[in-house]
C-alpha cells in the first residue's frame, strides 16, 4: 500500500515534446513494492533532477529507464515506458542497443581495466558502428573531446583508464557512454566521489551535453541539481510527489515534503 | 504552505534563522523609535530630541551591518532552499529599508534643528503631525505582519502608503499658497517640505518591507506592482 494515499504528483510531471514517458510505473523487489504509480515525462534536450531521501527509489527508477533492473532477479516492473513512443518494456526489444541509445554512468568510475582507448572503443566495435580502424580512432577522439578529456589524455591512450584520477576515470565512462551514440543518458549520482573541481567539470559537460542529448541525473546534492537541471523531480517513500522548474522547486516549491526535504527539516 | 523555522534538522540553522529574524525586529523597534522621537521633536520643537536621534543613528547602521554579516553567513554556511532562503533574502531587504528609515528619521531631526521657533510656526503642523503617526503605524504594522506572516497585515500597510502619499500632495500644496501669501515664510516652509518630504520616504520603505512579507509567505515577489496586482497575488496564496 502506498504511503500517501490517492495520491497524485503534484506540478508539472509532463511535457510536450517527452524523449522517454513513464506511466503508471510501479518497480517490485519480490513482493516488496519500490516504486509506487510514477508517471513522468522526460523531454527531448532537457536535463532532469531526481532527487528524494535515501532509499525512496531513485536509483530503481533511473534502472527502470533502460531496463537495468532486468539483471536484478527479483525486479519486477508495471506500467510502461515509452521511448520515442515505443514501449521498452515490449517483449521484441533487445535490450543490448537499448542501453546503448539509453546509457548510464554510475555513481563510482567503473572503467574497464583496459587502456583509455579501449575503454571507448569497445562500444562501437561491439555494436557495428565503426568499420575500420580509421573510424574508430575518430570515434575515440571525439568522445574524449566531447567529454572535455582529449587535450588531457591524448599522449597516452594506450596507457590503463584505472590510472587517471577519479574526475578523469568520471569523464572517462561519460565518453564510453557518448561513444556508442546515445541518446539518453541517465546518471546515478555521477559526482559523489569526486571532488568541487571535478565536480564542476562534469556538471559543465552536462550542461554542454544537453544539446544533444536527453539527461536524468540522480543526485544528493540539492546545489547540483539547481544548477544543472531545468526540472527536478521529487521522491518519497517510492512516490513521485512533485516535479517543478527547477527554479520553483528550489525557491517555492508546491508540495510540504519537497520543502521538507530540500531545506532540511523533519519531513 | 505553513511556514516553521524551528523544525530543521539542524538545531543550529534553527537557531541561526531565529537570530537574524529577532535581530531584524529589534532593530525595527530601534529604528521606529526614532521616527516617532523625530516627530515628536519637529511637533514640540524640543531641540534636545532631535540631538538624541542624530546621535542613536550611528546604532542604527550597525545593526544593519551585524544583521547583513549573519545573512551572509548563513547563505554561505546552509546555502538555503524554498522558504528558508526566502527568509533570509527578505530579512536581508527589510534590514536594508530599515536602515534607510532610520536615514530619514535623523533628516526630520536635523532640520528640526534648522527650523527657529518651530512651535509658533503652525505652517503644516497638522500634516506633519498626522502623516507622522501614520507612518509610525505602518512601520510597525509591517513588522507584525512579517513576524506574523500575514500577507493581510501586510496590503493593509501598502494601502495606507498611498494614503499617505496623497497626505503628502495636499500637504505641498497647502505649502505653497502659505509660501506666495508670505514670501517671508519660505526659508521655513522650505524645511517643512524636506520634513514632509522624509516622512512620505519611510512610508515608502515600510511598503517595502510589507513587499518582502508577501515574497516571503507566498514566494511572489511583488516590487513595482500596483496594489491590485498585489492583492491578486495575495488572492492566489488563499
Ligand atoms: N537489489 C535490490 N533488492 C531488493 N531491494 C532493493 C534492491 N535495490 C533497492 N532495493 C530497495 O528498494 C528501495 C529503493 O532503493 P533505491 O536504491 O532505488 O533508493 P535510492 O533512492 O536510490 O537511495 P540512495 O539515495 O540511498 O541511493 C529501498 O527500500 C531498497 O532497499
Ligand atoms: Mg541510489
Amino acid at each position: 500500500m502506498s504511503i500517501i494515499e490517492n495520491h497524485e504528483t503534484v506540478g508539472t510531471p509532463f511535457c510536450s515534446n517527452p524523449k522517454l514517458s513513464a506511466r503508471d510505473v510501479g518497480v517490485f523487489y519480490g513482493d516488496k513494492q519500490a516504486i509506487f504509480d510514477v508517471s513522468l515525462d522526460i523531454g527531448s534536450n532537457e536535463v532532469i533532477a531526481l532527487i528524494g531521501p535515501s532509499g525512496c527509489g531513485k536509483s530503481t527508477f533511473l534502472r527502470s529507464l533502460n531496463r537495468m533492473n532486468d539483471t536484478i532477479d527479483i525486479c519486477r516492473v508495471t506500467g510502461e515506458i515509452l521511448l520515442d513512443g515505443e514501449n521498452i518494456y515490449d517483449p521484441k526489444v533487445d535490450v543490448v542497443p537499448l542501453r546503448a541509445t539509453v546509457g548510464m554512468v554510475f555513481q563510482k568510475p567503473n572503467p574497464f581495466p583496459k587502456s583509455i582507448y579501449d575503454n571507448i572503443s569497445y562500444g562501437p566495435r561491439i555494436h557495428g558502428l565503426a568499420s575500420s580502424r580509421v573510424d574508430l580512432d575518430e570515434i575515440v577522439e571525439r568522445s574524449l573531446q566531447r567529454a572535455g578529456l582529449w587535450t588531457e589524455v591524448k599522449d597516452r591512450l594506450h596507457s590503463p583508464g584505472t590510472g587517471l584520477s577519479g574526475g578523469q576515470q568520471q569523464r572517462l565512462c561519460i565518453a564510453r557512454t557518448i561513444a556508442v551514440e546515445p541518446e539518453v543518458i541517465l546518471m546515478d549520482e555521477p559526482c559523489s566521489a569526486l571532488d568541487p573541481i571535478a565536480t564542476a567539470k562534469i556538471e559543465e559537460l552536462i550542461d554542454e551535453l544537453r544539446e544533444n542529448y536527453t539527461i536524468a541525473i540522480v543526485t544528493h546534492s540539492m546545489q547540483q541539481a539547481a544548477r544543472v537541471s531545468q526540472r527536478t523531480a521529487y521522491f518519497h517513500l517510492g512516490q513521485l510527489i512533485e516535479v517543478n522548474n527547477t527554479d520553483m522547486v528550489f525557491t517555492t516549491p508546491e508540495h510540504q515534503l519537497t520543502e521538507a526535504y530540500i531545506t532540511g527539516r523533519f519531513g | 504552505m505553513e511556514m516553521n523555522f524551528d523544525q530543521h534538522i539542524s538545531g543550529q540553522f534553527n537557531a541561526d534563522l531565529e537570530a537574524i529574524r529577532n535581530h531584524m525586529m529589534s532593530m525595527g523597534g530601534l529604528v521606529e523609535r526614532q521616527v516617532s522621537q523625530a516627530v515628536k521633536a519637529i511637533c514640540t520643537g524640543d531641540t534636545n530630541l532631535a540631538d538624541e536621534v542624530i546621535r542613536r543613528e550611528d546604532e542604527v547602521d550597525k545593526a544593519e551591518v551585524t544583521i547583513d554579516h549573519e545573512c551572509t553567513q548563513i547563505l554561505v554556511r546552509r546555502q538555503p532552499a524554498a522558504s528558508d532562503l526566502r527568509m533570509v533574502l527578505a530579512v536581508s531587504r527589510v534590514v536594508r529599508d530599515l536602515e534607510r528609515i532610520g536615514d530619514e528619521a535623523s533628516k526630520i531631526a536635523i532640520h528640526t534643528l534648522e527650523v527657529t521657533d518651530v512651535s509658533n510656526s503652525h505652517i503644516c503642523q497638522q500634516s506633519v503631525r498626522y502623516m507622522g503617526e501614520e507612518v509610525i503605524k505602518m512601520i510597525s504594522g509591517a513588522l507584525d505582519a512579517f513576524a506574523r506572516h500575514d500577507i493581510h497585515g501586510a496590503i493593509d500597510v501598502v494601502r495606507n502608503d498611498k494614503l499617505v502619499d496623497r497626505q503628502y500632495a495636499s500637504a505641498l500644496r497647502e505649502l505653497i499658497t502659505y509660501m506666495m501669501e508670505d514670501p517671508r515664510s519660505i526659508g521655513q516652509a522650505i524645511n517643512i517640505v524636506w520634513i514632509l518630504r522624509a516622512i512620505e520616504r519611510i512610508g515608502d520603505h515600510a511598503r517595502n518591507i510589507s513587499e518582502q512579507v508577501i515574497y516571503l509567505v507566498s514566494g511572489h515577489d511583488v516590487r513595482h506592482s500596483t496594489l491590485t496586482e498585489i492583492e491578486e497575488a495575495a488572492q492566489q496564496e488563499e
